[in-house]
């Protein structure tokens, strides 16, 4: 094989002072190599200043989201209105701080509900083997089939003006989309999950645990699943930022949040028949939406080759 | 005194890796002569299969670095060539046979393919005679029904007859040298036993040379002519195959042979199995000195100062030891 | 091999009543009726509520409805759209074509694209043409379609006024100039779904190249003396786009989300923004029509992807 041949640790004291990789665990190894990322460090902190003027931002710029002021109309970025101002004269930063917050709960509840439904499913499946697995297989690979848009649509169609007379428009619309979206996410998680059972299962430290007497909740919880922790890390930061693309789609499509919503997508909606005159008010939620993308990516890659390092090089 | 076949000198590969240079191959010196089998032996790591590909120029050379030595082959250094100059060594005068027959072949097509495609390259001939001399091939490794099964895939054969492939592949341009990296490892007992008798079969039809790697005692003693024992990326030493049994002069040839359980001798003489102390040492920016002096028991001060040479201290017999 | 792919064309149909299942299954959970506004809309007759009331039987119960549903839609009897006065089938059949040029053309680009910088990339790890390979593969990933869309507009309708935005099914022009108008319009919604794609697809490429090349066969074939260009173009790639083609099978469902994006924008006539409208309008039978073809569509490209697949790798026919 084209490759290094392994170096072997050295327990000898005679030696001499011969050189040898230091001990770690596997925790700072993993740390190690997602710090040599450069670009996922800078998308992570993008993330976390992101997510901070989101939650912060109502305190730092308190500035209404509504307040309408024709005089101030399409106006580009100045002082008074650092994100310029849409065709109401409302300021958009505003709107935009407001809009990030409604990406990131989207974003981070429609990933929680497509883990833990993937894990539950994955576990049960790789567990079981036989026809249960089949089943869920199956299952799993008819969602796969399923056009996500349309149904997503779809089920926005059908659902909306109940859920709007029970629980209001703002959250019957958030409740859909985070379900719909979590609902469409489960496959590759529960795929992931699966398949480290199924590699794991007949693996000899399980086998030792299980001879030792542990429960087979004890051994999928203690031995496990933490293994499949690192896929499922990976998988989830995608999902975030599957489902915030998901929710601009919608909004884009004027099938998203209400119109006095200002979700990023719906910004966008309003701004395109205004592109000549009002360029910015299309490109900083493109924007944006662009950057906390980027950075997710970013940061999933460098999460992936943190914690699976047979990849790369 | 005849120009040996291929003559490796002072070679060095080195690999750069994050926590420092990886001295795999560390000033080894080698020679084959026309139509003998040198073995080389060695525990894992020592260096034997990165000298082998080395040869071939196979390794990749950004983490690995030919830092410094010759490759001669019929007198012509491989070290500095192109991959273009390479390409026609390749095959045709070196061939490689490797460890792991499950995996050494491409799934995707048929073994003919695979035979036919090295022979289209090399002797430039089309696809109907590439395809009758393939045929050729595989009678010559004794598969059965070439005919049918030259369109067969990979997964289709046992791991033994995927082994006949590769030597079918390897030696379908008639190379003067074939290196065989470990070929019976991976297969059963019995399998290896087959697979060595048809290397040497194939050797005597075609007069090659054959450089046998393998961690195995035994392989060695049953096949090779000459054998060179290597330790921690050098070669400590090198000798006729009778003459290394007989004497080995090396204190870690000494530890190997008498590693060896003797069954002749289990019944009678009840000793306990004789295994060399301690670890083999990282390849890690080593320190100078024997390599083996942590395990040695000979060792003296100067062990961990000065690299012992590799002399000939009898007749075609070499150690680096100084001990002799 | 025929063995095979009867077994393939027999699993999607069981597929298919599952999927159909599923989207009834979410109609009839719907809460309220979904003709209800119909009652209220003058432009719909009394006979044909009455009737659309008794295709889709709201008052039976669900199994019975659901039969009588996929009968009729199996007959080709998808029922009568009242934003558009005529036949569903019609309707779809009509707009159905667009949509199939637009994504079929836009995944072709995007494998192009994908594989050519893919492999290149693969070939020369962490060079500057990888780099900014990786970098363009990850921005166009990140890029969601309206954004580039709305960009596209922007610099190549408005500022560049080289290419027009809004989509004419009724082009005046015959010969080249009816292609050559045909192609102006179809170039930046095709380019968008293209390019889109295209950047998630390289790096999936890349990274299968890249565990490939790894891999013991390929030191083999190097070994025989073979230029590195076979070694890449016939030993290497054939093996990395297994891999491949199952992630784009998956992929699908997205690339036909972002082709209903892309028609809206761009406003083409085809059954994304028919979906949209029909929304809109509440358009129930058109809603549940093109959904259904949309979830056929997504599966005939998965049994397009099983045909591939035996053809790329020769070990599965066997299984």
């Amino acid at each position: 094989m084209s490759g290094s041949t392994p170096a072997s640790p050295t327990v000898n004291a005679t030696t001499g002072p011969a050189r040898e990789p230091k001990p770690v665990s596997l925790g700072m190894e993993a740390w190690r190599r997602f710090r040599r990322h450069r670009l996922a460090l800078a998308g992570a902190i993008i993330l976390g200043l992101m997510a901070l003027g989101v939650v912060l931002g109502p305190w730092i710029w308190p500035v209404p989201i509504n307040e309408i002021d024709f005089t101030a109309r399409l106006q580009g970025p100045s002082l008074s209105h650092p994100f310029g101002t849409d065709d109401l004269g409302q300021d958009l930063l505003a709107r935009m701080i407001y809009g990030g917050r409604i990406s990131l709960a989207v974003g981070v509840v429609a990933m929680l509900i497509a883990v833990i439904v993937g894990v539950v499913i994955g576990a049960v499946s790789g567990i079981s083997r036989g026809s249960i697995d089949a089943a869920l297989m199956w299952v799993a690979d008819l969602f796969l089939s399923l056009p996500q848009l349309p149904l997503l649509l779809l089920v926005i169609y059908l659902f909306r003006d109940s859920l709007k007379k029970y629980i209001g428009a703002e959250a019957g619309i958030f409740i859909l989309i985070v379900v719909v979206i979590g609902i469409f996410r489960w496959m590759p998680v529960a795929r992931l999950v699966r398949a480290q059972f199924l590699s794991l299962r007949e693996k000899e430290f399980v086998e030792a645990a299980r001879a030792l007497g542990a429960s087979t909740t004890r051994q999928v919880v203690r031995h496990i699943l933490p293994n499949a922790l690192g896929p499922v890390i990976v998988a989830a930061t995608i999902d975030v930022a599957a489902a915030i693309i998901f929710e601009s789609t919608l909004s884009f499509l004027g099938l998203g949040f209400p119109p006095d919503i200002p979700s990023w997508g719906r910004l966008l909606y309003d701004a395109k028949d205004h592109l000549d005159v009002a360029m910015h008010w299309a490109l900083f939620p493109g924007g944006a939406i662009f950057l906390t993308v980027l950075s997710i990516t970013y940061l999933g890659d460098g999460l992936r080759d943190a914690l699976d390092p047979r990849r790369v090089m | 005194m005849t120009q040996p076949l291929l003559s490796i000198e002072g070679l060095k590969t080195h690999f750069k890796t994050d926590d420092g240079m990886i001295h795999a191959v560390d000033g080894v010196d080698l020679a084959i002569q026309r139509g003998e089998t040198l073995g080389v032996v060695g525990e894992s790591g020592c260096g034997k299969t990165v000298t082998a590909m080395t040869v071939m120029k196979l390794v990749a050379m950004p983490p690995g670095k030919i830092v410094a030595g010759r490759i001669l082959w019929q007198g012509r250094d491989l070290v500095p060539l192109g991959p273009d100059e390479m390409r026609s060594i390749r095959a045709r005068e070196i061939a490689i046979v490797f460890q792991e027959p499950m995996t050494s072949l491409n799934p995707v097509y048929s073994i003919g393919e695979q035979i036919a495609e090295v022979i289209r390259l090399h002797e430039g001939v089309g696809n109907r005679e590439a395809l009758d001399k393939t045929i050729e091939m595989l009678k010559l490794v004794h598969i059965s029904n070439p005919e049918r099964r030259v369109h067969d895939y990979p997964h289709q054969f046992s791991g033994g007859m995927r082994q006949r492939v590769m030597i079918a592949m390897a030696l379908s341009c008639r190379p003067k040298l074939l290196i065989a990296d470990e070929p019976t490892t991976a297969l059963d007992v019995t399998i290896q036993a087959q697979i060595l008798e048809l290397l040497g079969e194939l050797k005597e039809k075609f007069g090659m040379a054959v450089m046998l790697i393998t961690h195995a005692m035994g392989v060695i003693a049953e096949t090779a002519q000459r054998v060179a024992v290597m330790y921690a990326g050098k070669v400590v030493e090198e000798a006729p195959v009778a003459s290394l049994f007989a004497s080995p002069l090396h204190p870690y040839t000494q530890g190997l042979i008498r590693s060896i359980p003797r069954v002749d001798t289990a019944a009678t003489d009840k000793k306990r199995l004789e295994a060399i102390g301690g670890v083999v040492p990282s390849l890690l920016d080593p320190p100078p000195g024997c390599r083996f002096a942590a395990r040695c028991k000979y060792a003296r001060a100067i062990c961990t100062e000065e690299t012992p040479p590799l002399r000939e201290v009898k007749a075609g017999h070499k150690v680096a030891c100084v001990l002799y | 091999m025929g063995q095979y792919l009867l077994r393939q064309f027999l699993i999607i149909i069981p597929k298919v009543i599952g999927i159909s299942i599923v989207l009834f299954t979410v109609l009839a959970l719907a809460p309220g009726d979904p003709f209800e506004e119909l009652a209220t809309n003058p432009a719909v007759p009394p006979e044909v509520r009455a009737n659309l009331r008794a295709q889709f039987g709201l008052d039976d119960p669900v199994a019975v409805r659901y039969v009588r549903w996929s009968t009729a839609m199996a007959k080709g009897d998808w029922g009568f759209s009242f934003a558009s006065r005529i036949n569903v089938d019609e309707l779809i059949m009509q707009r159905l074509p667009t949509t199939l040029a637009v994504i079929g053309s836009s995944l072709v680009i995007a494998l192009v694209i994908a594989l050519v910088v893919g492999i290149y990339a693969a070939t020369r790890p962490y060079s500057i043409f990888d780099q900014i390979a990786s970098t363009f593969a990850l921005v166009g990933f990140a890029l969601p379609t309206f954004f580039t869309g709305i960009v596209f507009i922007l610099i190549f309708s408005i500022w560049l006024d080289w290419l027009p935005f809004v989509y004419r099914a009724d082009i005046t022009a015959t010969g080249w100039r009816w292609w050559w108008e045909q192609l102006r319009q179809m170039i930046m919604p095709v380019m968008v779904l293209a390019l889109f794609q295209g950047a998630s697809w390289t790096r999936y490429v890349r990274s299968a190249v890249l565990d490939v090349i790894r891999l013991d066969y390929v030191t083999t074939a190097r070994s025989k003396g073979l230029a590195e260009r076979t070694v890449i173009l016939k030993h290497v790639v054939r093996n990395a786009l297994i891999p491949v083609v199952t992630i784009i099978a998956l992929q699908m469902p997205t690339v036909f989300g972002g082709a209903i994006v892309t028609e809206q924008i761009f406003r083409v006539p085809g059954i994304g923004s028919l979906l949209i409208s029909a929304i809109l309008a509440n358009d129930t039978p058109v809603i549940m029509a093109v959904t259904f073809v949309l979830s056929i569509l997504v599966i005939l490209c998965n049994l397009f992807a099983d045909i591939t697949y035996v053809w790329l790798d020769p070990r599965i026919a066997y299984r």
